[in-house]
């Protein structure tokens, strides 16, 4: 029973990483219709600088959440512009071309961020620094690290504040009306160019959160980690119904305590033939079974309509 | 000047001009691995190998991507399957050493069977969820190979499988230096020519396929589905097919790799090679067979062409700043933004191609 609360924990608060990351796909893809392959290694890339900042800030004496919290605020407007950056140069001028061809630029440009990382910071993990707090509560026999409530906590606060974004603000406005119909939106006199671009920064910004979140998590980073990561992230906003906020939240918090209780339960289950290395391969079985039975989603409803 | 073309124009029409044309061709390719040879080495034969078996996969991919029009990521996963099954039943892991004429076709059967399975259920899905789907699928079957030694040793995990038979037909072994008709044939050349044969088949069956009823649909589905749908194209079975067509091409490159290196790791298909190999289809140009050989062509070439740039940085910097090994998927990565921004129809496009991108450029 306390292995079932852990992984519920464990998976709770991977979830939360997860839907972050998801929100970014799903808004872009609200909006675009447009699978933005590059999310995952924006991600990456947010983890990558803030941990380099915080590298050159031990020197310091400050304190450790402070010195994270500061990896944090150069991370995020970096990968702003990184997302605004990528939307211009790979995504525009592509807006009327075949479908293929903003796909294979999403592609290209994720090899590219990915290679780049890989020249900058090397083949090598990159140890995330001791900064943070390790205190460890127990609770009906699971543990949990003030780390992981932090995140899990963040995680939510973050969502709460997309969502009053989204639901309450003009801006929010002129992105819900721009994902119902660009051409009257823009009609009606919302700049539509600005609303994409601005759903691409905020996207990356919660991208830039996560990237901290899941390299301070599992303790490490790498330029290959925001490959896995997207996919797995794609994988929540589908099951949670893409182009829906709600929708990719849940589905964060779902996938994440599947892929947990899964890698938790697979040995036992199987006598032992297969084992938790096959955590990845859960993402991809959901993705698929969802794709097959429910392929709008949990709380989605129009998406296949669109042409 | 003008009048030559025009003559030009008038020659190449001539059968027999055509014919010419056929036997210059052959000539060349049949001379092709000793010219090599004699001015580059021997390795650079072993290079022209690795480029005709991805010409064979670019063919297959671009039955599915160009033809089709639907975004294949894992093709990789329907090589991985070919080599593997060759090297299952031809090496000491089970002791089984099936000849190579029923590997060849059983690689591709089974690489089309697991097309159809991947197929069946995504192929309703719209495009850009066809390419997570098979994104995701290339990585499960790489995680399997990786896991797949225990408890059942199947696999052999990372390691990977060596001592695979070379490809034998009777009692002539490719792997072998052979003498014939007084010419010294090498393992390589043996093998250059074994490759060049099935990928003049591939590509004529490409051609052939291109402008049958099947390759028609293809374009139809490619161009508007609902229409297609309404001119009585069985719209799934048509994409079925050209998923399966372009898995079996892949199965039987698989097959050839594996008979031909020896020996198969999980490492050999990455991600990385699928990437590849829709690269060579996009450089060259979508569903225009010239074009896709043109594009496997130039980026088998391009890692051993990278590996001058070393040299040229130490030269210009003092020192390696970049290994140029790293740079090779980066260039491959700018390329396929650059081609799609500024040349969307590829480097050598077809006309049907060309006129749909000028099209969407004006409105």
């Amino acid at each position: 029973m306390d292995i079932f609360l852990q992984q519920i924990i464990n998976g709770l608060v991977l979830g939360s990483i997860y839907a972050l990351v998801a929100l970014g796909y799903t808004m872009v893809y609200g909006i675009l219709g447009l699978i933005n392959f590059a999310h995952g290694e924006i991600v990456m890339i947010g983890a990558m600088i803030s941990l380099a900042a915080i590298q050159a800030m031990t020197g310091f004496a400050l304190p450790g959440p402070v010195i994270v919290l500061m990896g944090l605020l150069i991370a995020i407007p970096a990968c702003m512009l990184l997302g605004y950056g990528i939307e211009r140069i790979a995504y525009r001028p592509l807006r009327h071309a075949p479908r293929l061809a903003p796909l294979i630029t999403a592609i290209g440009v994720s090899i590219v961020l990915q290679n780049i990382a890989m020249i900058i910071w090397g083949r090598q993990y990159i140890a995330f620094p001791p900064l943070l707090p390790e205190d460890t509560y127990t609770i009906a026999g699971a543990s949990i690290t003030l780390l992981q409530i932090f995140i899990f906590f963040l995680a939510t606060v973050i969502m709460a504040g997309l969502i009053f974004l989204v639901q309450k603000t003009r801006l929010g406005r002129t992105i819900r009306a721009t994902a119902q119909n660009p051409e009257v939106a823009g009609l009606m006199g919302v700049n539509v160019n600005n609303v994409i671009s601005s759903t691409f920064i905020i996207g990356s910004a919660l991208a830039a959160m996560a990237g901290l979140m899941v390299s301070a998590y599992y303790g490490l980073a790498h330029y290959y980690m925001g490959f896995l990561l997207g996919l797995k992230a794609f994988s929540a906003a589908v099951l949670g119904g893409i182009g829906n906020l709600g929708g990719a939240m849940l589905g964060g918090l779902l996938l994440g305590v599947i892929e947990s209780l899964g890698a938790g339960y697979i040995g036992p289950l199987t006598g032992g033939v297969l084992g938790s290395h096959y955590q990845d391969v859960f993402a991809f079985f959901v993705l698929i079974l969802v794709l097959i039975f429910r392929p709008s989603g949990l709380l989605g409803e129009r998406v296949s309509e669109r042409p | 000047m003008k009048d030559l073309l025009i003559h030009w124009r008038k020659f190449k029409r001539e059968p027999y001009a055509v014919w010419l044309g056929f036997a210059l061709i052959g000539t060349a390719l049949v001379l092709l691995p000793f010219a090599t040879d004699a001015a580059l080495g021997r390795s650079w034969v072993r290079i022209l190998d690795h480029t005709l078996l991805y010409i064979m996969l670019a063919l297959g991919l671009n039955i599915v991507v160009g033809f089709a029009g639907l975004l294949d990521l894992g093709y990789v996963a329907f090589f991985a399957v070919g080599a593997y099954l060759y090297a299952l039943l031809a090496s000491p892991q089970f002791g089984l050493h099936l000849p190579f004429w029923t590997l060849l076709p059983l690689g591709a059967l089974v690489a089309c069977i697991f097309g159809a399975l991947l197929g069946a259920p995504t192929l309703r899905l719209r495009g850009d969820y066809l390419a997570i789907v098979t994104l995701g699928f290339g990585e499960i079957i790489r995680i399997f190979l990786n896991n797949l030694n225990a408890p059942i040793n199947i696999t052999n995990g990372p390691q990977g499988l060596n001592m695979i038979d070379p490809i034998m037909l009777g009692d002539f072994s490719f792997s072998r230096t052979q003498q014939i008709l007084g010419i010294t044939f090498s393992s390589v050349h043996n093998y250059y020519y074994l490759f060049l044969a099935l990928s003049l088949l591939i590509i004529f069956i490409s051609i052939r396929l291109e402008n049958s009823r099947i390759g028609r649909a293809w374009v139809a589905v490619r161009e508007d589905e609902v229409a297609a749908q309404a001119m009585g194209i069985n719209t799934r079975n048509v994409k079925l097919l050209a998923f399966a067509m372009g898995a079996s091409f892949g199965g039987i490159s698989g097959g050839l790799f594996a008979g031909f290196q020896g020996f198969v790791s999980p490492e050999s298909f990455h991600l990385t090679e699928s990437i590849m190999v829709l690269c060579m289809v996009v450089l060259g140009g979508m569903g225009h067979i010239p074009g896709v050989i043109l594009g496997a062509v130039l980026l088998s070439i391009l890692p051993e062409a990278l590996r001058y740039i070393g040299p040229l940085e130490e030269a210009l910097f003092g020192r390696v700043i970049v290994d140029p090994a790293d740079l090779r998927l980066l260039i491959l990565g700018l390329a396929m933004v650059l081609i799609m921004l500024l040349r969307p129809a590829g480097l050598w496009p077809s006309p049907v191609q060309r006129r749909e991108f000028a099209h969407h450029d004006e409105s």
